[in-house]
């Protein structure tokens, strides 16, 4: 009898999701789809508004990476007043910018590796699920558990200072940045009590390198194996080819490392990505339209970036990038669990980059805004915590935003998560009579590797208990279990 | 006596807004009766980085906007809850009392205040009917906030 199980939705993964394994006669599985299933239609809500609202009012897609849409907001209405694209800003409007943006790189990272993916490694795919949560990682490693918050609350705060509060930050404007960085902040991120300061940050940093390649080490075979397919790879890059999560050029390399997409400029995205809708998710799946639906899928995130650049602008990061990439003798990663590995890397480069803004004068001083002729639309894309975000917004001569175009992060990520978890499902699941809580879970791990933002993808809202539901050949529900 | 009033949700979804509107008020109103023992803080949602924050305080008080079918607005203790959070986006008030008792061996008086919202778009501003029950709110917890060192959860209006 063929089956089909439900898993929703996707546990320790920001927002929901469900997904959906078919299994034929013999229990294999047929297929495997991530759904996502609720829509908020957010591009539509803001046609109509000032456009100068826009970075305001992107933040409210969700309040889980509301500075990586204020700031991609914010660099498509750079091109729209005139002040260029990214590298145009003052030299403090763009600094302030990076600031805030390593600020939210820096606590998205910590926060999904101390307090999401640490339960899996420390615990087991297979770990008991009572356990195998943060809660579980206080009680038995709680140092990790305590570096993961303070890491968060110090990321926090760089955005508060930045950004200028928590809530609805107003920091980055059209054509710059609306405040210096005040003195006061400044000592503190420098020199105040430890844990609180970025020296600390940085060391901190290094340890959680430390503790990945030491359970490297010990579990290869699993980091290695687990869910590893050949993709294409796609990011910005600085235009020497340095890692840059600000600003840059859109590139891609395929799985053997050969440039398919070579440093254009990203107002042109339209002429090279092109989104598919599928009938069963509400989340688009892109592609380069130049090698087609069926070739032209990509990763983004942290693994896509370490494949995508040639070197990392700040010394302990491109210590740890050149023993990352001997690891495949230079050609791109392809191993899945190695986005954790790639987002350590990314958590000290942010905490280093953090260190050299924070002693730039610039900051301090200098002018703030710059503008010039006003065009009638604008690209804004920035590298965000989980991947490449694109903001396009077209306006009006009553300056009302006319159309507005978002591929999130983990919109770009579609493709390569459903096919992780028909790997993780066909490894797990093939000839299988019982579905088990460890299977699930692999293939939450699978998804969980990304750091999807489901709730941004989707623009979806709402809370759904975990929810597996089994299907005979006829889609006749025949098992349900809720977690 | 060391009191922290945090209100989370986003104020553009309307209603959702209501912990946040409920701390500005409640922070204009002590400001004027010249309390300091208090300090405010506002969120989208709560997170890990809440369990440090909560973890100096004698007395926590989150405020919520609520779905549930509650009468304007409640008051309940809160107690450390290990249950499995689905997301980080929606780390329970219970959930960060039992991360600050597991990783900071502290444990504030933490209560939570729930202010029935009723809408929920793409939408700065609180609905009229909602500002009601925010009123009444603000009434019952100035009052109690006046002597916050009698604060007894046997008589709190419950939900």
């Amino acid at each position: 009898m063929a089956q089909k199980i439900t898993i929703e939705p996707v546990t320790r993964v920001e927002g929901h999701g469900k997904v959906t394994i078919h299994l034929d006669d013999q229990n294999n599985v047929t297929q495997t789809r991530l759904h996502i299933v609720e829509f908020r239609g957010f591009e539509r809500f803001v046609q109509g508004r000032p456009y100068w609202e826009a970075p305001v009012l992107v933040q409210r897609l969700c309040g889980i990476c509301p500075v990586s849409h204020h700031l991609a907001a914010a660099k498509a209405l750079d091109v729209i007043v005139g002040a260029g694209t990214g590298d145009g800003l003052t030299p403090t409007g763009e600094k302030m910018r990076r600031l805030m943006h390593y600020g939210q790189i820096f606590q998205s990272h910590a926060l999904h590796f101390f307090h999401l993916v640490s339960p899996d490694l420390l615990f087991g795919i297979d770990g008991d699920p009572a356990i195998r949560n943060v809660i579980g990682v206080a009680l038995m490693h709680k140092d990790l558990a305590v570096q993961g918050v303070m890491m968060r609350k110090f990321g926090q705060e760089i955005i508060r200072a930045t950004a200028g509060k928590k809530i609805h930050g107003t920091g980055a404007i059209p054509g710059g940045i609306n405040k210096h960085l005040y003195a006061e902040d400044k000592e503190l991120f420098l020199n105040g009590p430890d844990p609180l300061n970025i020296d600390h940050m940085i060391s901190w940093a290094q340890a959680a390198l430390d503790f990945f390649k030491d359970y490297y080490k010990a579990n290869k075979e699993f980091i290695d194996n687990f869910a590893q397919f050949p993709s294409n790879h796609l990011s910005i890059v600085r235009k020497d080819g340095a890692l840059d999560l600000y600003h840059g050029v859109l590139r891609a390399v395929d799985s053997e490392g050969n440039r398919i997409l070579n440093d254009v400029d990203y107002q042109n995205y339209n002429d090279y990505i092109e989104e598919e809708v599928k009938s069963w998710s509400y989340m688009k799946f892109p592609y380069l339209k130049h090698l087609g639906k069926e070739k032209g899928w990509y990763r983004v995130g942290p693994l896509a970036r370490m494949n995508t650049c040639d070197f990392i602008p700040s010394p302990l990061a491109q210590k740890e990038f050149e023993d990352f990439k001997a690891m495949t003798n230079g050609k791109p990663n392809n191993m899945c669990m190695h986005y954790h590995y790639a987002r350590l890397i990314e958590v000290l480069h942010a905490a280093e980059m953090m260190k050299e803004l924070l002693n730039d004068p610039d900051l301090m001083k200098g002018e703030l805004i710059r503008k010039g002729n006003k065009l009638d639309q604008g690209v804004g894309v920035i590298e965000a915590p989980r991947g490449t975000l694109f903001h396009h917004y077209k306006i009006n001569e009553d300056d009302q935003i006319t159309m507005a175009n978002l591929i999130v992060s983990t919109t770009n990520n579609n493709i390569p998560m459903n096919e992780s978890v028909n790997r993780v499902a066909k490894s797990w699941m093939n000839g299988q009579t019982e579905i088990t809580e460890p299977m699930m879970n692999a293939v939450e791990v699978s998804i969980r590797a990304y750091d999807p933002c489901l709730s941004c993808a989707t623009h979806a809202l709402g809370k759904m208990p975990l929810e597996i539901s089994l299907y005979d050949a006829s889609n006749k529900l025949i098992d349900k279990k809720r977690t | 006596m060391k009191i922290l009033i945090y209100g989370y949700g986003n104020p553009g979804r309307q209603d959702d807004g209501l912990g946040n509107a409920f701390v500005n008020r409640i922070q204009e109103w002590a400001a004027i009766e010249g309390l300091h023992d208090f300090s405010f803080d506002s969120n989208y949602q709560l997170n890990i980085e809440d369990a440090d924050a909560i973890s100096d305080q004698d007395l926590v008080i989150f405020a919520d906007a609520s779905e549930e079918e509650i009468e304007d607005f409640c008051l309940s203790k809160v107690d450390g809850t290990t249950g499995l959070t689905f997301t980080t986006h929606a780390a329970s008030p219970g959930y960060i009392v039992k991360l600050c008792e597991e990783l900071f061996d502290k444990k504030p008086l933490v209560l939570l205040l729930h202010i029935k919202g009723f809408k929920w778009e793409f939408q700065e501003g609180i609905s009229e009917k909602a500002k009601s029950n925010l009123d009444a709110a603000l009434v019952y917890m100035k009052k109690r906030l006046l002597h916050p060192e009698k604060f007894n959860t046997k008589d709190l209006k419950r939900c």
